[in-house]
């Protein structure tokens, strides 16, 4: 019958099909699923001639192959060992030589003769920023997956989500350098009216100047990971299965009531996915924020006031100057962010697996 | 089913109450008048406040309005639905004024100059120069990036798919995912502890290297895991009778993924690795650690300072001339506009990919 | 409760392919009507455009009159969840929201429905869970997942869903087109109880199905493909299988074509 949506259409590729085209001896030209069932003569003579069975060979092909690619693989656990070494070589004689405490201290001096410096001020800034930028940027972007996958027409729909992809592949420099020289004064304009009217929060506090502060870096990384969460809720929400959905209709619910039936709860692991990526990014992000941030050294929830920095900013921005101490303790840093993407990416992970029960069972 | 304890909404009635048509309009002007006398007559602000206000006000007297006429479930739908058009409208503002910046201020220095030439010897006063010798840059590092990762990617996902068994493939995989998730500072950081600083004096009279080369490495480092994992998917996907046919036609293992297999997924696996070269391409951290960033065109990326165009964005950035902007966004067009074909060369790929998922 | 249906002359498009013409009949309540006909044919769309499902894809909209008790359906100031709500419908596939247990699944209406009362819903669930005969088979593991029983099983459970909100009429899409002989029969046993409670009306590629099942039975074909659906001959299910007054009908049933 005709009356079944198109979407749900199984999305077969039609196995049988391709075997035709492909399962030939070794020498045809097997090029991705094309249409050719050319006629099947048996292939050269000389396969698969009578006698009698040959041996394995111990040395081959296969086996050559085999270790190749099994090279490949050792070779990716060898890379990320060598980064967990060479980091940490790095990082020790740095971290022997700091006179003050690495967690506690608030400052980064590491090419004085008595380094001193401390990593405590800049993770507070790294997790600040980025969970300020996913508070502003995600609640948006499902809004507008939500729009592109199931508000909009699908033509409209189709179109705008093609355009955020593309935004999301938009290099980050090119958000900072935007957010440095175009949004700086709005955002200095609001700070104002914020510390006006609300200067009685700690987080709108402060007396200036504003600008260059965590809530400029924080606005900018929201709209940067702003593409990057949409695309991929919107891929997620769009493979909600269409039976669901009219599964959802049938019983008498509204639009927003089946999105809370069907589309929500199936795309979840999608969307959590889709958030810590973007988690992800806005944690370790360098160049947006070296080039909107204040760079300072404080621990403060105020967000206005010119300031702020994270441990991938300040590597940027410290960096010219290094000396030895100083690039070891950069490093060091380098090794805190490292250690504080990974607790995400795990956490991430687990939350994922322990819903899977349920999605997994729906395939 | 009439013994159902259930409270039994069963009106015969099909029809509902609905807000006339004009309604929503109706509520909106009244919510902007509304805000625009509070915000002017208190004097807390300007028209962006107007609009804000006017906005919480229409969602608020929307599901009011609703609420009362068409019941909670309609008053909630319209209300999410408003939201949901709101959260559009809000995105697309920024993002709209980050195209049209970079469209209009790159658009400045868009002429043969800026390709041709390179910021060799220009000073703060001189108007001129160029990206020549950041393209360049930006195409040795990336070009030299895939020819390691992608062997290297392919072989991994294929040893991963088609032979890896047991905790062995399971720690690559693991160890694969965990790489994805490197901040892009850290692999440079990375390459300047191993390569800069450690291998590469052993060739350059003990100074540190800082090259090209380096720069590729920290960007391979950052490829590869994407690599691994988008040829992983599309090795998955090839049917899997595909494979037994040709088995059973005696075709050994390797001959098999070589010619049947990886020509499969070849279009998946092409679609991948330009998305990871796009997303490299806009690098700028790694680059800035262990490239150096020279200002002379340099052709030879195993020696001395090389730029790449993000570095050559961020730099001019940070520079006081006032020609430095005009320099910056020009050359971040390019950029973009480089990562925006690969990008959508990829996604054309990917939609006549056979394999879909 | 079951509502008496009265379809005049309904039109059915998609986009610009007109689906259905011209389809005028009278389903009576508390009866088991079965919608047969080549493929194609559009007894789907019609079943579809009973409770308003029809108009869920994009570019599809249906003409005519479609009357639920002297209501029609189509009516501008209708509200279209109260038509689903007192129409339910199976679908041709098991769709149980694949995120839910087997008990939120039933109870999904319910709770959409405003119903929140802990004792409220169970007893609900358990009561459609009887009814369609699945009680006995999940009542030890309502907390797992829906989409982990088989096929027929999760078919039921969608009938339940369906029958949970009380409905006065239901729709089948071929319902047991996906699931094997046994799991059919179940689904066939059910609805002869189910036509006490509900006006039914199912569509069916099994001929043998819809002489066992139905009182009344519609055949639909078409002249050729591309041509709209067109309602062939409606009558008691005995007649159409056994003295259909239409040639066409007796070469369809007989299996000289379609």
């Amino acid at each position: 019958m005709g009356d079944t949506p198109p979407r749900s259409a199984d999305a077969g590729t039609g196995a049988s099909r391709v075997i035709t085209d492909h399962a030939r001896p070794a020498g045809a030209s097997a090029r991705p699923a094309e249409d050719v069932p050319t006629s099947r003569t048996p292939g050269g003579g000389a396969l698969g001639g009578g006698g009698g069975l040959p041996r394995r060979r111990a040395f081959g092909a296969e086996r050559a192959f085999r270790g190749l690619t099994l090279a490949a693989g050792t070779a990716v656990l060898v890379v990320i060992v060598a980064i967990a070494v060479f980091l940490v070589a790095k990082a020790v004689p740095a971290l022997r030589a700091n006179t003050v405490s690495f967690w506690t201290f608030e400052g980064w001096f590491p090419n004085d003769p008595e380094p001193r410096f401390g990593i405590g001020a800049l993770a507070f800034g790294t997790v600040l920023s980025a969970v300020l930028a996913l508070l502003v940027a995600v609640p948006v972007a499902l809004g507008i997956a939500l729009y592109l996958s199931h508000y909009a027409p699908r033509r409209l729909g189709n179109a705008l989500g093609f355009l955020i992809d593309l935004l999301a592949a938009v290099p980050s420099v090119v958000f900072g350098l935007w957010g440095r020289d175009y949004f700086s004064g709005p955002v200095a304009d609001l700070s104002a009216w914020l510390n006006r009217y609300f200067g009685w929060l700690p987080l709108f506090g402060g007396d200036g100047p504003y600008g260059a502060s965590m809530l400029l870096g924080a606005l900018v990384l929201a709209i940067m990971v702003l593409p990057i969460i949409t695309s991929l809720s919107r891929e997620v929400f769009r493979q909600t299965p269409t039976a669901n959905e009219e599964a959802a209709l049938a019983l008498g619910a509204t639009r927003w009531e089946m999105i809370r039936t069907a589309v929500l709860p199936y795309g979840r692991p999608g969307v959590i996915a889709a958030v810590m990526l973007g988690l992800g990014r806005a944690l370790g992000e360098t160049i947006a924020l070296a080039l909107t941030l204040g760079i300072t050294f404080n621990i403060s929830f105020n967000i206005i006031d010119n300031g702020g920095n994270t441990i991938a900013a300040n590597i940027a921005n410290a960096f010219g100057e290094a000396n030895d101490t100083g690039r070891g303790a950069l490093i060091a840093s380098g090794l805190m962010l490292f250690a504080i993407t990974l607790i995400v990416n795990i956490t991430a992970r687990a939350i994922i697996h322990r819903r899977r029960e349920f999605t997994e069972s729906a395939a | 089913m009439s013994t159902l304890t259930t409270p039994s909404p069963r009106a015969v009635d099909l029809r509902a109450r609905r807000l006339p048509g004009y309604a929503p309009i109706g509520i909106a002007a009244a919510a902007l008048a509304l805000a625009a006398a509070a915000v002017y007559g208190g004097g807390i602000g300007g028209p962006v406040l107007v609009v804000v206000l006017g906005a919480v006000l229409y969602l608020a007297g929307l599901y009011a309005a609703s609420n009362a006429v068409e019941g909670r479930r309609a008053a909630r739908n319209r209300t999410w639905s408003a939201l949901i058009h709101s959260a559009f409208v809000l995105a697309v503002l920024p993002l709209a004024s980050v195209v049209w910046t970079l469209v209009s201020k790159g658009a400045e220095r868009l002429d043969g100059n800026f390709f041709g030439t390179s910021m060799n010897n220009i000073g703060a006063r001189d108007p001129n120069g160029g990206a020549y010798h950041a393209i360049v840059g930006t195409l040795e590092q990336v070009g030299i990036a895939t020819l390691i990762t992608v062997p290297l990617g392919i072989l991994c996902a294929i040893y991963v798919v088609e032979y890896g068994r047991g905790r062995f493939a399971f720690a690559i995989r693991f160890f694969v995912d965990v790489m994805t998730g490197i901040p892009s500072i850290v692999s440079g950081l990375f390459v300047l502890a191993f390569w800069v600083l450690i291998v590469s004096p052993v060739f350059n009279d003990g100074r540190p290297g800082f090259s090209g080369f380096a720069a590729a490495l920290a960007l391979s480092v950052l490829m590869l895991p994407t690599i691994v994992r988008s040829t992983e998917e599309m090795l998955r996907l090839v049917p899997a009778p595909l494979r037994e046919g040709a088995y059973a036609l005696g075709v050994p293992k390797w001959k098999t993924i070589l010619r049947v297999v990886l020509p499969t997924a070849l279009p998946g696996i092409v679609t991948g690795v330009m998305l990871a070269i796009a997303r490299a391409a806009g690098e700028t951290a790694p680059v800035l650690l262990v490239a150096g960033g020279g200002a002379a065109i340099n052709l030879n990326p195993f020696e001395n300072n090389q730029s790449s165009l993000a570095l050559f964005v961020y730099q001019q950035a940070g520079d006081a001339s006032r020609y430095a902007p005009a320099r910056a966004w020009t050359a971040a067009l390019t950029l973009v506009a480089l990562v925006l074909i690969l990008t959508v060369a990829a996604k054309l790929l990917a939609r006549r990919n056979q394999l879909s998922r | 409760m079951a509502k008496r249906i009265e379809a005049t002359n309904v039109t059915a498009y998609y986009g610009a392919f007109k689906a259905i013409e011209n389809i005028n009949m009278t389903v009576e309540p508390k009866t088991v009507t079965a919608l047969i006909g080549p493929s194609g044919c559009g007894k789907s769309t019609f079943l579809r455009s009973i409770n308003r499902m029809h108009e869920v894809l994009p570019g599809a909209r249906v003409e005519g009159s479609l009357t639920i008790d002297g209501q029609d359906v189509y009516d501008r100031d209708v509200d279209v969840t109260a038509v689903r709500r007192m129409i339910g419908m199976v679908f041709q596939r098991p769709n149980p929201f694949p995120t839910m247990s087997i008990f939120e699944n039933v109870v999904a209406g319910l709770r959409l429905n405003g119903v929140k009362k802990k004792s409220v819903l169970t007893d609900a669930a358990e009561k459609a869970l009887r009814a369609a005969n699945l009680w006995d088979e999940v009542k030890d593991r309502l907390g797992k997942p829906g989409a982990g029983l088989s096929g027929g099983q999760q078919q039921r459970l969608c009938i339940a869903r369906t029958i949970a909100v009380e409905p006065q009429v239901v729709l089948m899409d071929e319902p047991c087109s996906a699931l094997d002989p046994i799991s059919t029969l179940a689904i066939e046993e059910l609805m002869f109880q189910l036509k006490d409670q509900y006006t039914i009306i199912i569509v069916t590629h099994n001929m043998q199905q819809a002489s066992r099942v139905s009182d009344r039975t519609a055949f639909f074909s078409i002249e050729k493909t591309g041509d709209p659906g067109r309602l062939i001959e409606y009558d008691n299910t005995q007649k159409i299988f056994t003295n259909p007054s239409v040639k066409k009908t007796e070469d369809y049933i007989t299996g000289r074509f379609g």
